[in-house]
């Protein structure tokens, strides 16, 4: 069996920004174990001198001119702060950042 | 179920003046009022839409259905997600202004797995979308609500996406034609991401012809998206009529081993053997990676995902949670309130394996046995013209009989290869098993080399064609 801790599984999942409760942390460990059993089933195969594959139809760099494809728009400013949870005119707002000394 | 309602035969009542585009489009709307009730497969219907008009192009009044994942501009986009519940696309993708453009109407959105992470369409956070066959049954996912539409009629047909199994695994569940083009081959701009070395947009249609008919229309490079291939886009429906004799096909030795039920095997096997009576040359091949293609796509997807899924923090869009004083609380609550166990399960799984000291071990060695994937492909692929085999390794699944994580991952096996490799894909229905009292369809895989859809959609009509 892979040995993934709960304390890993708790770290993990606070680097994912996902907050979990004692008892869906103690399930994750319980379900991640046979993944990542599974998926280790790769370890079998040899892979020394084998180059990686990241992509697969041969495209190399791409790329366009250093122009505006969009004219700025009020418009388009509208349809995409509007979205936010929070704003302040055109900007959208969010929580301190920095902790007050 | 499943009518002779092709994009064929709508384009043809339409221009003969059997019934005007809004009759059509209000035709449909009174089916999806009659079945959705039980199949959920749509999110959102259009009934308010402005009339659908005669118009030109090669989907001219064509009623059709988006999977949610796939933006429409002003319209909802979920994603399958309670995080994305309050979302209004600003833009709409490339593939769906195509359509547009092609005089396609849009019936509305469909349903599926969370973020498109699924085998069942359970992971829905608005409920899972029922088998169109069997109602005890689950459609199949990721892009349950698109299938689901099409098998019941409540579309002529729709776009998925596929990233690794997508859109063939409900279209093999359902019976219909479920068709993963190249990776690039279509534009990913508006697809909400999943995994993006894999994703691809893709139609599901009732028949192969309609299946080339609208990837004629859907392909194409797009500045928009910088993966999206400059290959030149053959007339995909000419090509069809082009003879199969003398095609070579290939069977992976591999594919019927363990893991496959038997009535899959059988039907899988019929198949393969009409292809013979067409006179494809049919042989068995090796293709010794393929055991370990699922665990190098579990190891490589949830990595993508988790890197992806990032921009999910109730700060620029979506739902935020009201719990958490500071920026990096709020972070915290809003993922784990709205996003759903199984993308929160990848997203965690992707970020231990891309985490320093586990890097090397997984991600690198999973694009590794890439390369030994794509290189066994390669090798088949110099003397063969397509590799054919099964789609499921089973019909489809009651509801919450795959449960369990990693069986619904086992599913996967035959469909995640085309993704690594990045070749096109499709499945062609080939038969029925009696269970329960109900007929329930099962699907023929076809996969070509890189950018040779025009040859799978040909051995695929050929199948069609002579069943």
């Amino acid at each position: 069996m892979s040995r993934i801790t709960e304390k890993e599984v708790e770290y993990v999942a606070h680097l994912a920004r996902i907050k979990l409760t004692a008892k869906e942390r103690e399930k994750l460990t319980g379900e991640l174990e046979p993944i990542l059993d599974y998926v280790n089933k790769i370890g079998e195969l040899d892979l020394a001198g084998v180059e990686p594959t990241a992509q697969v139809t041969g495209m190399e760099n791409v790329f366009r001119d250093d122009t505006n494809s969009i004219e700025p728009s009020l418009e388009n400013t509208e349809k995409l702060v509007g979205q936010a949870p929070r704003r302040k005119e055109n900007f959208v707002k969010v929580k301190s950042i920095l902790e007050a000394k | 179920m499943n009518s002779d309602l092709t994009i064929k035969k709508v384009l043809h009542m339409i221009e003969n003046g059997e019934a005007s585009a809004e009759e059509i489009r209000q035709g449909f709307l009174r089916e999806i009022e009659l079945h959705d009730k039980k199949l959920n497969a749509y999110l959102e219907v259009y009934k308010g839409d402005e009339k659908a008009e005669k118009s030109g192009g090669a989907l001219a009044g064509i009623p059709c259905a988006v999977k949610d994942s796939i933006l429409v501009e002003g319209k909802h986009c979920t994603a399958g997600s309670k995080i994305l519940s309050n979302y209004t696309a600003a833009y709409d993708a490339t593939a769906v202004s195509k359509l547009k453009a092609a005089g396609a109407v849009i019936l509305g959105k469909t349903n599926l797995d969370e973020f498109a992470m699924g085998t069942t369409g359970e992971n829905s956070a608005f409920g899972p979308t029922l088998n169109p066959y069997d109602d005890k049954r689950i459609a199949g996912g990721s892009s349950c609500g698109s299938v689901a539409a099409v098998a019941a009629d409540m579309a002529v047909f729709a776009l998925g996406s596929d990233t690794g199994g997508s859109i063939r695994m409900p279209a093999s569940l359902c019976g219909v034609v479920g068709l993963k083009p190249t990776y690039g081959r279509v534009s990913r701009h508006g697809l909400i991401a999943m995994a993006s070395g894999f994703d691809q947009i893709g139609p599901i249609t009732k028949t192969v012809e309609d299946a080339a008919i609208v990837l004629n229309v859907i392909s194409g490079r797009d500045p928009m998206d910088s993966t999206s291939s400059p290959a030149e886009v053959p007339d995909f429906v000419k090509e069809l009529d082009k003879p199969v004799k003398g095609l070579r096909a290939a069977v992976p030795k591999e594919y019927f081993g363990e893991g496959i039920s038997p009535d899959i095997k059988i039907s899988v096997e019929k198949a393969i053997s009409v292809l013979g009576k067409l006179g494809i040359y049919v042989d068995y091949v090796n293709i010794p990676t393929a055991e370990y293609a699922l665990a190098a796509y579990y190891i490589l997807v949830p990595s993508e995902v988790s890197s992806n899924l990032a921009r999910y923090d109730g700060i620029k869009y979506g739902k935020v949670s009201s719990d958490g004083d500071s920026y990096i609380d709020s972070y915290l609550h809003t993922r784990a309130e709205f996003l759903g166990p199984e993308v929160r399960r990848r997203v965690i799984i992707g970020t231990y394996t891309l985490s320093a000291g586990y890097y090397d071990a997984y991600y690198l060695k999973a694009q590794k046995v890439r390369t030994l994937l794509r290189k066994d492909f390669e090798k088949v692929y110099k003397n063969f013209d397509v590799i054919v085999g099964p789609v499921a390794p089973m019909v489809a699944p009651k509801i919450g009989e795959l449960t369990d994580p990693l069986s619904a991952y086992m599913a996967d096996m035959f469909t995640v290869q085309a993704n690594l490799v990045g070749i096109p894909a499709i499945s062609v229905p080939c038969g029925t098993v009696l269970i329960d009292g109900k007929e329930l369809p099962v699907g023929f895989q076809i996969m070509g080399r890189h950018f040779d859809e025009a040859t799978i959609l040909r051995v695929a009509h050929a199948y069609e064609l002579s069943r």
